[in-house]
């Protein structure tokens, strides 16, 4: 039976039929970007937006990874730096640069928040089996920003926590 | 039920609002013999109870019949129209309203005040409370009944527009109904009148309903006919099909004879039956729970009711726009550089159709401040009551249009200030008599359009404010030191400082409710703010200054380095060139201006929100003096830039809060810019300040130096 | 199809009242006051009137008296609604020429029940 040819026969409501694509997946999709050099990846639902990367307007008194503030499509959104947060790399801004726009919804308020990233990869597609838990020590980034690993050919792609990433510090008062 | 009442529960608790409104101010200016107005009291008051019963709001009906009974007895000229009667109608008016908001909201209410106000209403009217009750006589419970009707109506019947056809044919609906023509009584053609009906009729009815039920259908000809009811038996009869449908409001089911058990003839019309509305007083009905969403304290409806006109001019505008948007299109299509003085031109019709739509829109948010004007005669008229004092409410300008948030706002604030003249405005009348005024004492509500704001004043011809007790008092508070030099406005400012209050306003306190400091506040909460004028002996003024609406502020740009902010332009008192030998360092690192008699902390942008500056200097420095609480602070820029109108967007919904910063805009570059928090800004400063003392005491005193 | 005038100064009576008549396949046209609905009885035949009694500029009595004048409303069945079942209101509405009445509050069902002895 050749799936791909009943995919583009059978219209599923809701669902574009793509070519070339299996449709038939069980598990989740999420987005990989890089940080220097290692991968790591969000739920794809989250992904608002991929934009490059313009000079914010500052926050006064804001932590030193919160960049600013940009204008898209009339609401103001926050940019933190994945980088300088995690410490991770170098955070330069070149025309390479990006930031991935997440929207994550809490308590029926919903949150958008741009990341700035090294460079956005693919789309991954894993099952739920194929995350795996976290080592306890080593690694970068804070365990309670990542939700798993997940094992892609040689590499190690770190999937993280949105809501967790979105939370932020207050800020130092000013009056210090 | 099977048909849906409750979507129209909205709009009879609208209207119902709208009566009581009209109750209160037909009562409050009632004159003897104004028929016209005790009229339309009365329909208010009969139009609340016939929906009220309607829609089950079976208490509020009770308690109305008595008020319109009143009220009918006033209507009639059976009964004068006296002062202790119109107290008690006002006082009805508020229980018809407890007693609706109650049943809207599905919680209790206070009973003993509906029990008073009853009683007085009784003892008016000198009757005992009938409740008001719509049931039908209970019915006998009936098996399968042959009944015979004779009907002969009288020879005009017809004229009352009543058709013994359809009576049968409603008859016919209780069950299985034979009809026999009586004709042996026509008289002869030629004496017959076309319009006069000379048949009697004969029927049998077999049925289940009780003889009640068969006199209903024809409870309206009763007088105009001839109407015999007989039962021939209670029968052992083959149902047939006999339509055992409950129409009337028995709220006990009509049970089979245990012969019709057995057939299943009785069809399903009977379950479909809904319990009743019109019976029992008692019963809340379930209609009015069932769309209940969660009770509010305030009527804050989120809809507004718009005059046509208003719209019309919205499709206009729109219409104006959709031209110049086209015009300017095909401008874009073929560019040349030829072209750009139509370009430039387009582009300004652009920006009048963007501001007329703007002005236009925002202008259907607004409505009249008679909405938020119209509670204070009813106030004053109970406050002069209480008080004993005589005082009479001038309204001006209630046409004057705000937002409708800004107005919903407002009102709280306005009470205050209202309650604030007759409390300490106004004298009584005996005191004002010897002083040569009037013994009635006069406050004026108004308001009106100035410069893009709207203001309201309230003003009393009372007593006026005593400077020096103010002064005194605001010494003792230690608010102010002794030796301080204030003008008298300032002077009138140290009302609104939040340690004035007297010691029984603070217990009333408890970090909400009243206090002129929260009158303040709430007002510059809606981006506004407040002046005193007073003269002594003749009387004072409040001054309230708001923006028409709240999402769009006028600012000033202003440049600190590479950043761009904006300070709301309602804030600034001036801006300056700042002379270094008016500055002076006071105790450590704060800086003080010299603003003729004023000492005004210098704030320096950069230090405080740790950025660049282009110059870290305070001589020669540019200093925007800004007032919030009536307090100045000057603001240290690089640079003045334009002055334009912002939409205020939140940094909050996103982010979070940020001190210093009271929201975010978006500037004609697309670019973000900060709007800064004033008031904010100016606490910072006074306990920076305050802190700095402290810390300077302390090292005094640690350094030995008698403080 | 059988077209009702339905009048009173209530708009949640008003709109309850047609909202239900509609439900039940009538057609309907609404009056805020007894004035609005003789101007509208004046251009159209109605199978059946509802009034309201009070009601401002013209009541619900002055109305049925207007509309018995006018020959194409002699015979027409019109109804008064009324919260007060005194004789006295019966005795008033009769009077003036009325069909029946109703007595307020009434339940839907009750009104479309009540109507059926006065139209098909």
């Amino acid at each position: 039976m050749d799936i791909q040819a009943l995919a583009t026969e059978v219209p599923i409501e809701g669902e574009y039929s793509l070519e070339g694509v299996d449709f038939i997946t069980n598990g989740e999709q999420y987005l990989t970007f890089l940080l220097d050099t290692e991968q790591y990846a969000v739920d794809i639902l989250c992904v608002e937006e991929i934009r490059s990367w313009e000079n914010p307007t500052k926050i006064p008194n804001a932590p030193i990874y919160v960049k600013g503030v940009i204008n898209m499509r009339g609401v103001i959104v926050p940019i933190v730096d994945l980088r300088l947060k995690f410490n991770i790399g170098k955070a330069k801004y070149t025309e390479t640069t990006v930031v991935i726009v997440l929207t994550v919804e809490s308590n029926q308020k919903s949150r958008t928040i741009g990341f700035v990233v090294d460079a956005v990869s693919d789309v991954l597609n894993a099952e739920e089996n194929e995350v795996k838990a976290a080592p306890t020590i080593g690694g970068c980034v804070p365990l309670h920003f990542v939700t798993g690993l997940i094992n892609v050919g040689d590499n190690v792609v770190t999937l993280l926590n949105v809501e967790a990433l979105q939370a932020i510090e207050k800020h130092k008062s000013i009056q210090g | 039920m099977s048909i849906e009442l409750s979507q129209f529960i909205p709009s009879f608790l609208e209207e119902s609002f709208e009566g009581l409104e009209l109750m209160e101010s037909s009562l409050l200016s009632l004159q003897p013999g104004d028929d016209e107005a005790i009229n339309s009291i009365f329909r208010a008051a009969h139009s609340i109870k016939g929906g009220a019963g309607t829609f089950g709001f079976d208490q509020v009906t009770e308690f109305t019949h008595l008020v319109e009974t009143l009220l009918d007895e006033m209507r009639d000229g059976r009964r004068e129209i006296a002062q202790a009667d119109i107290e008690i109608l006002l006082d009805s008016v508020d229980c018809i309203r407890i007693l609706i908001e109650a049943a809207r909201d599905d919680t209790s209410y206070d009973e003993d005040k509906i029990a008073k106000t009853s009683q007085a209403l009784e003892q008016t009217l000198n009757t005992s409370q009938s409740v008001t009750s719509n049931e039908n006589s209970p019915k006998a419970d009936s098996g399968l009944t042959l009944w015979n009707i004779l009907f002969v109506p009288e020879h005009h019947l017809v004229q009352t527009g009543n058709d013994p056809l359809l009576l049968f044919s409603a008859l016919a609906d209780l069950g299985f109904l034979s009809v026999q023509a009586k004709i042996n009584e026509l008289p002869a053609l030629t004496d017959m009148d076309a319009e006069e009906i000379y048949i009697g009729w004969q029927l049998e009815l077999k049925t289940y309903a009780s003889e009640a039920d068969i006199r209903e259908v024809f409870e309206w000809v009763e007088d105009e006919c001839r109407l015999e009811i007989s039962q021939m038996e209670a029968v052992n009869l083959p149902a047939e099909d006999v339509p055992k449908k409950e129409v009337n409001t028995s709220e006990e089911a009509i049970e089979s004879s245990p012969e019709i058990a057995a057939k299943p003839t009785a069809p399903s019309e009977k379950d479909d039956t809904p319990s009743p509305l019109s019976q029992s007083n008692q019963q809340a009905p379930t209609a009015n729970k069932q769309d209940k969403s969660s009770p509010k304290a305030k009527q804050e409806v989120g809809s507004i009711r718009v005059g046509v006109d208003k719209v019309d001019m919205l499709i206009n505008l729109v219409g104006e726009l959709v031209i110049t948007q086209s015009m300017l299109s095909e401008l874009g299509n073929d560019f040349e550089m030829n072209k750009v003085e139509r370009l430039t031109s387009g582009l300004e019709q652009l920006l009048q159709n963007t501001k007329e739509l703007q002005e236009s829109v925002m202008r259907i948010r607004m409505l009249p401040i008679s909405f938020a004007f119209n509670r204070f005669p009813r106030l004053v008229h109970d406050l002069s009551k209480k008080t004993g004092k005589e005082i009479e409410l001038v309204i001006k300008g209630e046409q004057t249009e705000l937002d409708k948030t800004v107005m919903e706002q407002i009102g709280d604030p306005l009470v205050h200030l209202v309650r604030n003249a007759v409390d300490h405005g106004i004298e009584f009348s005996d005191v004002r008599v010897a002083k040569g005024k009037p013994a009635k004492g006069t406050i004026t509500l108004d308001a009106y359009h100035l410069g893009g704001n709207i203001v309201i004043e309230i003003n009393d011809d009372g007593g006026g404010i005593d400077r020096e007790a103010v002064f005194n008092k605001a010494v003792e508070k230690n608010i102010i030191e002794p030796t301080t030099s204030l003008s008298d406005s300032q002077v009138f400012d140290l009302l609104f400082e939040p340690g004035f209050s007297t010691a029984k306003e603070l217990s009333d306190i408890s970090g909400r409710g009243v206090g002129m400091d929260v009158v303040k506040r709430n007002i510059q909460a809606l981006g506004g703010r407040i002046q005193v004028e007073s003269t002594p002996g003749k009387g004072s003024t409040f001054k309230v200054n708001l923006p028409l609406t709240l999402a769009i502020l006028d600012g000033q740009l202003v440049r600190v380095g590479t950043e761009t902010y904006i300070i709301p332009l309602i804030t600034i008192v001036e801006s300056l060139q700042a002379k270094s030998e008016l500055i002076n360092r006071v105790s450590g690192d704060v800086i003080l201006y010299r603003l003729r008699e004023d000492n005004v902390p210098v704030i320096p942008i950069y230090q405080l929100f740790n950025i660049c500056a282009d110059s870290e200097s305070i001589d020669d420095a540019l200093l925007v003096v800004v007032e919030a609480d009536g307090l100045k602070i000057g603001l240290m820029v690089d640079d003045l830039l334009a002055q334009q109108q912002v939409v205020i967007k939140s940094l909050e919904d996103n982010y979070q809060q940020v001190e210093g910063i009271s929201g975010a805009t978006i500037l004609g570059d697309g670019s973000v810019a900060m709007i800064l928090d004033i008031p904010g800004m100016i606490q910072l400063a006074t306990h920076r300040a305050q802190r700095n003392q402290q810390v300077n005491i302390q090292t005094k005193i640690a350094e030995g130096e008698t403080v | 199809m059988t077209k009702i005038l339905v009048v009173d100064d209530s708009n949640s009576i008003r709109d309850m009242v047609s909202f239900t008549l509609k439900s039940a396949g009538y057609q309907t046209v609404e009056a805020k006051d007894g004035q609005e609905g003789l101007t509208s009885a004046k251009s159209t035949n109605f199978d059946l009137v509802i009034s309201d009694v009070n009601m401002p500029i013209m009541d619900g009595i002055s109305l049925c008296q207007e509309l018995r004048k006018m020959p194409s409303f002699k015979f027409t069945p019109i109804l008064m609604l009324t919260t007060e079942s005194s004789t006295d209101m019966k005795m008033k509405g009769k009077a003036a020429g009325a069909t029946g009445w109703l007595v307020k509050p009434f339940n839907p069902e009750k009104l479309l029940a009540t109507i059926k002895r006065v139209v098909r």
